[in-house]
């Protein structure tokens, strides 16, 4: 079977680019990302295994030093996402219980970064991301327009938006919307 | 000069910047930052328009949002076009068109005018009273009649071209009007730290300095105060001060709505701002700082052009530097109109008289007017008016009757005292109390976190009111949290104006008999009489004369009128004002564009639109689409020449006959995870899981809790302790929730969690007698022979060297495949797998040949085929319900004495005795076609297709008692003819499904 093609991954966004005055999009590199779920009593155990200590305040994310972003989504909910290693095989030998599922390609994720960024993903979510409320290393799944989205503060301008992949459309157009009138 | 109206030296515009609008047909001159109203006045203009219902002349009232009369059509070509524009608010940039409404064929010459000489038949109540008979007549003839010949403006045709923009904003303190004491409350708020939204719908702030020049604030003449403050403010960081930003809905929990208009004053726009934005804040506090708004005398005729609110003059005046009359009468029951008229004397205005209804004028103003020369009438009225398109003179006499007099004008300046704005107080829910000193409504306790400041909570003392409003910026500073900051103090201010002085109701003029036409409401040409009528006929709440009369219903919302038909009413009524009650503030403050509402919700973002991940390639091989809720679903690929019914044909048959690829991304999928999920999945469905074996599959059915069928779909066993679920397309988000839900509040005992992985998988059928060879090549790690892998099973392991969950199952009838993997790669593997299919003479078919090639086997849709009152036992799928369960969701409704009495409709199949006719979806199926109508219906046809591989139509249905009518004839009558079916097994090809293990 050695003459069977390798499938290529084919992101939903590929080739997109937008923006304003203020504000570049840009589509996210393809990532790893495992949605957990596990009583945060096990935080520690699970943690352990990621590489990083899983977040338990609301609206938090944690990091590591190879660039594993883990966001709390609920009390018993996480988002990890990483562009490098897959988080599944860390928790392969976790025996704490917990549900680990790929969503990988599920989700999708919209990068916005520059001077208008805050205002260009507000626009469109009614949650509160002013730097006091919302600091960088924020995290929040709430809605934008007419969808469910995942927002991550990744720097003072940097936002993360991850969608689910068939809504990304809808995002990339709504954040380009709003990236018009981002220096209001 | 722009217009002969100009006073040199009056106003804050600079002459020199003139531009030029057209008015109907005529181009006019007007001075950069004039609105419209102050642009025509200068040009000696005051008729704009024909009034709502009896078509009379009518001309400027006010200066401000309150404006009933000069509404316009205003645009700057014939798709950026809006109707009803107040002139009063809309500034003037070059090149704007504008129009006056409401008249035909001309503004000084209209024929609708005939209303007013037939007045004496539309009191009010006219329309209810009239149109009654013939009852047909009313939709056929009178509403459309009315209809066309009501409502004020044309709205435009053309689609909007312009983009409007919405943000949300939260903030510490929300200051809602930048007036004196507005602006101190935001100065307060900042110094102590807060962050601070402050809006004003004007182009700029100072509020009644606009026109009260008489007072200071810290030595400075308040307006100047004013735009140094806003200038301190606008220069602070944890400051937005938003200008021509109306605060027009305030909603629960302190979100209040404010639309600010960016272009619309401009003459050349950047075509890359929004036209308007909505901004959405949410504040931890509001400050309420809204002024009032003053009233007009009601006495007869009291509407002509030229005619206006004395503020409003005095605004024309002082702001504008335009004179609103050569020679202008004044009528007035408060003191501040006679600044109005001070002013206007000594800009050189012939003020013949002033009218006060008050028999004892403060005397200090008495001696000011006479110092200037002003004739005083203490104690007398304005009786009438004359005057076609403009006022001509005002006939004057005592109020306790006697002899008249003429007094020639050319303007007539009014003022009956002023109204707190209360709209935003109200709207917040909170609850007005009647000032019996004052006598007027104010704001009661506050019900949000909010409080009103200034002349809206009745503070008439300038000094006072900026150093509450002050205090009540910094309490609502800490109150939002803030820590440190200074207390910033207030200015000693002082003002010449008093506000004092307060008339309700009709004045002398008014009469009391049934033909003089004192008005109330302008907009919708209610007059004194109308209400007095309202009270007669029975009318005695508030509620009820308003709806009534009209009165306050139009789109300034009563903003001058509400009071004084409240008053008459409450004089009718022999009864105490508060007692016959205040109608309540409504959102929007005043009207909002549908651009600002709906902001980027339009075109390819009105609704999401969903697109799987090989939507590309069947777009790139002809696909036609149909949506199925957000999604777009291939729904038949024709080829060249081949009509919607041949391609479909074709489909089908190529399918049983070879093979076909079918794209079923879009189904819902959840990945059930925990050591109880094989537990959950028997308390949500009707179905054992317990031996289902890890690698194989079944095809579940859920209930809701009354026994009838939610949902369907396929259940995969990928471990002990994980299964892979999958729903409909449509019900995917519901069955999520509704297992959740399930899950959190009825079995929170179990160990398991849900994910949805709709969107992780793309799905690729490959169905029929070639499917093993098509996906075969591709496949590494998984043994696809039918004893390794026999129907119903799943395996994981490789195609096209990525990962799959290969499920063996059929929604065809054929042995199949449903291929899923990851959703990026589905387009590759889609075309690797295209490549072995076309090469195989197998086709791409589309949801269309889905249904036919389902419906041939009797496989139901969910939603199709059931409706909500179908329970497993009417589908024919009972064997699908685990008899020694005790317990599951729907198992004590489907027990329901009416869920297990027989007569109930069962789904059968049908088949037309002429097989080339296939039936309507949809059509009613009865026993005996002779009987009378209305027949016995005994059930309808569900699913009804042409069948190319059984060579005639195929049906199901559900049908009283059906599965043991099989083999009777019953009937289909349609509007042409009926049609003779015969009710069989629902299973039409390969009844014995071997097919299926091919």
């Amino acid at each position: 079977m050695a003459d069977i093609a390798h499938a290529t991954r084919i992101e939903p966004l590929a080739g997109r680019i937008g923006g304003a005055a203020g504000v570049a999009l840009t589509p996210a590199a393809p990532a790893n990302r495992v949605s957990l779920r596990a009583d945060p009593a096990d935080a520690k155990a699970l943690s352990k295994a990621l590489g990083l200590d899983l977040p338990v305040t609301p609206k938090s994310s944690a990091r590591n030093d190879h660039g594993r972003l883990v966001a709390w989504l609920g009390p018993d909910e996480w988002l990890i996402i990483d562009e490098n290693a897959d988080p599944l095989t860390d928790l392969v030998k976790v025996t704490a219980l917990h549900s680990a599922v790929d969503i990988s390609h599920r989700n999708t994720a919209i990068l916005v970064s520059g001077k208008g960024a805050r205002a260009t993903v507000q626009s469109g979510c009614p949650q509160n991301l002013s730097d006091k409320v919302f600091p960088v290393g924020s995290a929040t799944r709430t809605v934008m327009g007419k969808i469910e989205v995942v927002i991550l503060r990744t720097a003072e301008n940097e936002f993360r938006v991850e969608c689910w992949r068939s809504f990304s459309d809808y995002a990339f157009g709504m954040l380009s919307e709003s990236a018009k009138d981002c220096l209001a | 000069m722009s217009g002969a109206n100009r006073i040199k030296g009056k106003g804050r515009l600079t002459p020199a910047k003139t531009l030029r609008f057209k008015f109907d047909n005529k181009i006019l001159t007007a001075v950069e930052g004039d609105t419209l109203a102050s642009a025509l006045l200068a040009n000696g203009i005051h008729l704009t328009g024909r009034s709502f219902k009896y078509h009379r002349p009518r001309g400027m009232l006010s200066a401000g949002p309150e404006e009933p009369n000069a509404l316009m059509d205003v645009g700057r070509d014939a798709v950026r076009r809006t109707p009803n524009i107040r002139a009063t608010v809309q500034e003037v940039y070059d090149g704007m068109q504008t129009r006056s409404q409401n008249r035909w064929p001309s503004l000084a010459f209209d024929v609708g005018g005939l209303n007013n000489l037939a007045s004496p038949f539309f009191a009010a109540g006219f329309y209810y009273k009239t149109f009654m008979w013939p009852k047909a007549a009313w939709k056929k003839i009178y509403e459309p009649v009315i209809r066309a010949a009501a409502g004020l403006g044309v709205a435009p045709s053309e689609p909007d071209p312009d983009h409007y923009a919405n943000h949300f904003a939260h903030c510490d303190v929300l200051v809602i009007g930048g007036g004196a004491t507005g602006l101190s409350a935001a100065l307060a708020a900042a110094h102590a730290g807060a962050e601070v939204i402050l809006c004003d719908e004007q182009p700029e702030t100072g509020g009644a300095f606009h026109h009260e020049t008489d007072a200071t604030i810290g030595g400075q003449p308040g307006w100047d105060w004013a735009q140094k403050v806003t200038a301190e403010l606008r220069a602070m960081d944890n400051v937005r001060v938003l200008t021509r930003t109306t605060a027009f809905g305030y909603q629960a929990q302190n979100h209040v709505g404010l639309v600010e208009r960016v272009t619309e004053h401009l003459a050349n726009p950047d075509p890359s701002l929004p036209r308007e934005r909505l901004w959405q804040v949410r504040a931890r506090q509001v400050v309420i700082a809204t002024g009032a708004i003053e009233r007009h005398m009601v006495f007869a005729n009291n509407d002509r052009p030229g005619i206006m609110l004395a503020s409003a003059a005095r605004t024309y005046l002082n702001h504008f530097g335009v004179a609103v009359g050569a020679k202008v009468g004044v009528y007035t029951a408060c003191d501040s109109a006679w600044n109005a008229a001070f002013d206007l004397k000594q800009a050189g205005v012939s003020v013949p008289a002033i009218v006060d209804v008050r028999p004892d004028p403060d005397p200090a103003l008495v001696a000011r007017a006479k110092e200037l020369g002003i004739e005083v009438l203490a104690g007398q009225a304005v009786l009438d008016t004359s005057g076609k398109l403009r006022v001509k003179s005002m006939k004057v006499g005592k109020t306790s009757g006697g002899s008249t007099r003429d007094i020639p004008v050319d303007a007539l300046i009014m003022s009956a005292g002023w109204t707190p704005s209360v709209h935003m107080y109200s709207q917040s829910r909170g609850k007005v109390v009647w000032d019996e000193e004052s006598q007027r409504f104010l704001p009661g306790r506050n019900v949000q976190d909010c409080v009103s400041v200034g002349a809206c909570n009745g503070d008439d003392d300038l000094n006072d009111a900026i150093a509450a409003a002050a205090k009540a910026g910094h309490e609502a500073a800490i109150a939002a949290g803030s820590q440190a900051g200074e207390a910033w103090g207030a200015p000693e201010a002082e003002t010449q104006t008093s506000w004092a002085g307060n008339m309700m109701g009709s004045a002398a003029g008014a009469g009391a008999d049934t033909t003089v036409k004192a008005f109330v409401d302008f907009q919708n040409d209610v007059t004194a009489k109308d209400i007095r009528l309202a009270v007669r006929e029975g009318m005695h709440s508030i509620e009820h004369v308003k709806r009534f009369t009209t009165n306050g219903m139009a789109t300034d919302q009563g903003k001058t009128s509400n009071i004084h038909g409240l008053a008459i009413a409450a004089e009718m009524l022999d009864k105490p004002l508060p007692q016959v009650g205040l109608t309540t503030f409504r959102s929007p403050y005043t009207p909002v564009t549908f651009g600002a509402i709906v902001n980027h919700s339009r075109g390819d973002l009105f609704d999401p639109t969903r697109r799987t991940p090989m939507h590309g390639w069947h777009d790139a091989h002809g696909a036609v689409f149909e949506d199925v809720g957000q999604w777009k679903r291939a729904w038949y690929y024709p080829r060249a020449g081949e009509d919607m019914h041949q391609a479909v044909n074709r489909e089908c048959r190529t399918v049983r006959e070879v093979a076909g690829m079918f794209d079923a991304s879009t189904l819902g999928k959840i990945e059930v995870v925990g050591p109880d999920a094989a537990a959950f999945l028997n308390l949500l469905y009707t179905n054992s899981w317990d031996k289902l074996e890890p690698g194989r599959c079944r095809y579940g059915i859920m209930l809701r809790e009354d026994g009838f069928i939610y949902d369907d779909g396929v259940v995969g066993r990928m471990a002990e302790d994980r299964f892979h679920v999958t729903t409909t397309t449509g019900g995917a988000p519901r069955v999520m929730h509704h297992m959740e839900d399930y899950l959190q509040t009825e079995f929170p005992h179990l160990k398991v969690w849900l994910t949805s992985t709709t969107e992780q998988w793309a799905v690729i059928a490959v169905q029929g007698p070639k499917a093993r060879e098509i996906v075969a090549p591709l496949v590494e790690g998984i043994d696809l022979s039918n004893e390794a892998m026999p129907h119903m099973s799943v395996r994981e392991g490789k195609i096209c060297g990525v990962p799959t969950r290969l499920f063996r199952m059929s929604f065809t009838g054929e042995a199949g495949y449903e291929v899923n993997v990851p959703a990026d790669y589905g387009e590759a593997v889609w075309k690797a797998l295209w490549q072995r299919a076309e090469a195989l003479g197998a086709c791409a078919y589309g949801t269309e040949t889905m249904h036919v090639l389902r419906a041939e086997k009797g496989y139901i849709i969910v939603g199709q085929d059931t409706d909500g009152t179908v329970t497993p036992d009417d589908a024919g799928l009972n064997w699908a319900v685990a008899k020694k369960k005790p317990d599951f969701v729907g198992i004590r409704g489907m027990k329901r004495p009416d869920l297990v009495a027989s007569g109930r409709k069962q789904l059968v199949g049908l088949a037309t005795k002429d097989p080339g006719i296939v039936l309507e979806e949809g059509a009613q199926i009865v026993a005996d076609p002779n009987q009378a109508v209305p027949m016995t219906m005994i059930g309808h046809v569900t699913s009804s297709y042409w069948s190319e591989n059984c060579g005639r139509s195929i049906a199901m249905g559900v049908v009283v008692d059906g599965r043991a009518l099989k083999g009777k004839t019953l009937y289909v009558p349609m509007p042409d003819k009926t049609i003779e079916i015969e009710v069989t097994d629902t299973v039409f090809i390969d009844k014995e499904g071997v097919r299926l293990n091919g």
